[in-house]
């Protein structure tokens, strides 16, 4: 096992042991709070995946079919088409979701 | 200049193209052989993705199979796409800090266990192999059917371009050739379909197109006017679904979970700088990919819509051109039931066993006899799904370049593939297996020497399969989603999201998926594959979906073990609790 930090050789330890105790104890509170935020905007997004394509386009697909949108039966639609899209979304917004939650908590790989 | 000359000016160009990005972007570490350095531009490596992922199954054979499902088709529309979603929120931002080269990494890793490697590599190995045959295959289909090449030449042809890129450049000049190929196979995929729009709808974007009015006059909607013939014929209408829904449930989560799974797409994660350019690589990749499967059933409707206008009730004499030329290549099959001359297109199978088996012999049309039982049905013509994409250009009457794109558009797609899975198996024979497990004490050139080595001899295998098909190559491909499913998939999830799991839960776990998902396929595909019907699959779910089912028990077993076992050892925690966090504060 020798997972080491070869990628961060930014936490190295510097300035008196005290301060860094107090730091790393502050970090661990921050990273914990950081991980629920992230699994957070993890279930929401994947809430809309699941309702979008296991809901529309699998289980309510005959219901949804009664309404027409454009030339497309609506189920159909959502199962050929809309998922597909919605996918794409997803990923964009949590993409700008999970930046701006890096920022916030200033794990960001910027600095 | 006719469509054959073109093909091979093209296909010529292209493979030009690949092998002069091979000289251009050789490796000269493990590092470059693994993961291209990881220093790929997260744009580059959506479009390396999108190729990677995107296989002769995806370009040849999914539009054909949507135009003969319906609505049925959208299962895997949805499953390989929405596997993506997962990947990128789940999987792919934290094996991207984990910083190392494999999946079995990780999985020995996390897992702090040397059998859990091996499995892992056994499964990487086993998956890929599965995979490539069907890679090649489509490279020697491509090959003989527009070029009239031998199919085995063109298999040769395909290893050889292969080995030049893979063994010389590793990840680093398949990333770059598989960028070129994405836009090679996306071009060939769209400009057929675009024409084909504009001829039937007058809307030049597929996907919109299918959805609009048809151009005859007759002011209905496309997909209205198809389900109204198909049912007129005694088809199931294009727009219902056939499979009941917990199939269709299980069936696409089995294709999510297994994308989600499959460490070649995995692996490509590895090669960006950034955690965060790891997320929006994938988002990148579902755009490139998007492309290709919001225009697949587009396709697929518009070609069954002209298949149909163009055989149903049609002398043979007048039949349009291609229908012999691929009646020659046993693609086609026609056997007039009724005597009248005339093809009658209708719903069922037109004969028994389904595939035609050619007895030589001319009929009083001209048409080739078939030796097999005529079903019941009135339906007189039996039609290969993989004719969708590679005949439609034909079909719709396309210029000649046309046609020929859509040849090197395959290659490039079964190509960049193949050359995606075989990196995964050298590495894991290389990295996992020699470096990690049996010679630790390789230096870096050794290693790099075996890598090659082991890429070289995984091409020759592979070709051998594409020559020699296995005949389970199609039962198997399912296997392979399932497999990943119900094995990388849970351990790989849970190893980041819960730092409790351990080597006992974690091996328990994908035992129990594996040994449930392998009898459940093996019973139905192998050993009595008449039982094969809904009546007899346990809740109405099909050996293509079990993997579902793999990676629930797998998660419930590992869940219950992991509480009734020793915790794992303090350094993988933090090694959990470090690929959460992007970066740490400074």
């Amino acid at each position: 096992m020798s997972q080491k930090d070869q990628q961060q050789p930014d936490t190295q330890p510097s300035g008196a042991p005290v301060e860094d105790l107090a730091r790393k104890a502050a970090d661990e509170i921050g990273h914990q709070a950081y991980w629920r935020a992230n699994v957070r905007t993890l279930l929401s997004l994947l809430l809309v995946w699941f309702l979008v394509s296991f809901g529309c386009g699998i289980l309510w697909v005959d219901a949804l079919n009664a309404y027409s949108f454009f030339g497309w039966k609506l189920g159909f639609w959502f199962s050929q088409q809309g998922s597909i899209y919605t996918f794409v979304v997803l990923i964009f917004v949590y993409v700008f979701q999970m930046n701006a939650l890096d920022r916030r908590f200033n794990v960001d790989e910027d600095r | 200049m006719s469509a054959q000359v073109l093909t091979y000016i093209f296909v010529g160009l292209t493979f030009g193209l690949y092998i002069a990005i091979a000289i251009w972007s050789r490796s000269g570490s493990t590092k470059d052989f693994y993961v291209a350095g990881g220093h790929v531009h997260p744009l580059a490596n959506g479009a390396a993705t999108a190729a990677d992922w995107m296989s002769a199954a995806s370009y040849l054979s999914m539009a054909g199979i949507i135009a003969f499902e319906g609505a049925d088709g959208a299962r895997y529309l949805m499953g390989w796409t929405g596997g993506y979603v997962l990947l990128a929120l789940c999987l792919a931002p934290y094996l991207r800090k984990f910083a190392k080269f494999t999946v079995p990494d990780f999985v020995g890793d996390r897992y702090y266990s040397q059998t859990a490697r091996l499995v892992a590599v056994l499964c990487v190995v086993f998956i890929s192999f599965t995979y490539i045959a069907g890679q090649m295959r489509g490279v020697g289909i491509v090959f003989s059917r527009f070029l009239e090449v031998d199919i085995d030449l063109g298999v040769g042809i395909g290893m050889g371009i292969v080995f030049f890129y893979a063994v010389l450049g590793g990840m680093k000049g398949i990333t770059y050739t598989q960028v070129a190929q994405y836009c090679v196979l996306i071009f060939a995929y769209l400009v057929p379909a675009i024409y084909i729009s504009l001829m039937l709808t007058n809307v030049p974007l597929p996907m919109l197109g299918f959805g609009s009015t048809v151009n005859d006059g007759s002011g209905m909607f496309l997909l209205e006017k198809l389900d109204g013939l198909t049912q007129e014929l005694g088809m199931a209408a294009f727009t219902e679904g056939k499979k009941s829904t917990v199939d269709m449930f299980f069936i696409t989560a089995a294709l999510m979970a297994g994308t989600a799974g499959l460490p070649h797409v995995i692996v490509r994660f590895f090669t960006v700088p950034s955690v965060r350019d790891a997320r929006i690589s994938a988002g990148y990749a579902l755009i490139f990919i998007a492309l290709l499967y919001t225009t697949a059933p587009a396709v697929a409707a518009f070609a069954r819509l002209n298949i149909i206008d163009a055989l149903n009730e049609t002398e043979y004499q007048a039949l349009p051109e291609w229908f012999s030329k691929w009646e020659d290549s046993g693609l086609l099959a026609w056997v007039d039931k009724n005597e009248d001359g005339k093809l009658q297109y209708r719903g069922g199978a037109a004969l028994e066993p389904a595939k035609p088996i050619f007895s030589g012999e001319r009929g009083a049309s001209g048409e080739r006899l078939v030796s097999n039982e005529v079903g019941a049905s009135t339906n007189e013509l039996y039609i290969d799904r993989d004719i969708i994409v590679l005949a439609h250009p034909e079909i719709a009457q396309l210029p000649n370049w046309v046609v020929a794109l859509v040849a090197a558009g395959g290659l490039a797609a079964a190509l960049s593939t193949a050359a995606g899975l075989l990196l995964v198996i050298s590495s894991a024979i290389s990295h996992d297996l020699l470096k990690n497990t049996l010679a630790r004490n390789l230096t870096e050139t050794q290693e790099l020497r075996w890598a090659r080595v082991s890429a070289a001899v995984a091409i020759l295998i592979a070709g051998l399969f594409g020559i020699y098909p296995p005949g389970f190559v199609a039962e198997v491909v399912a296997f392979a989603f399932g497999l990943a499913a119900a094995s990388f998939f849970p351990v790989i999830l849970l190893g980041i999201f819960s730092t409790r799991m351990n080597k006992e839960a974690a091996i328990s776990g994908m035992l129990s998926g594996l040994i449930l998902t392998t009898s459940y396929i093996v019973y139905f595909k192998f050993m009595a594959p008449e039982l094969n019907h809904a009546e007899h699959w346990w809740f109405g779910i099909s050996p293509e979906g079990i993997g579902t089912l793999g990676m629930l028990l797998n998660f419930a077993v590992a869940l219950v073990v992991m509480r009734v076992t020793p915790p794992p050892p303090e350094a993988v925690v933090n090694m959990v609790r470090g690929i959460r966090i992007p970066k740490q504060a400074t």
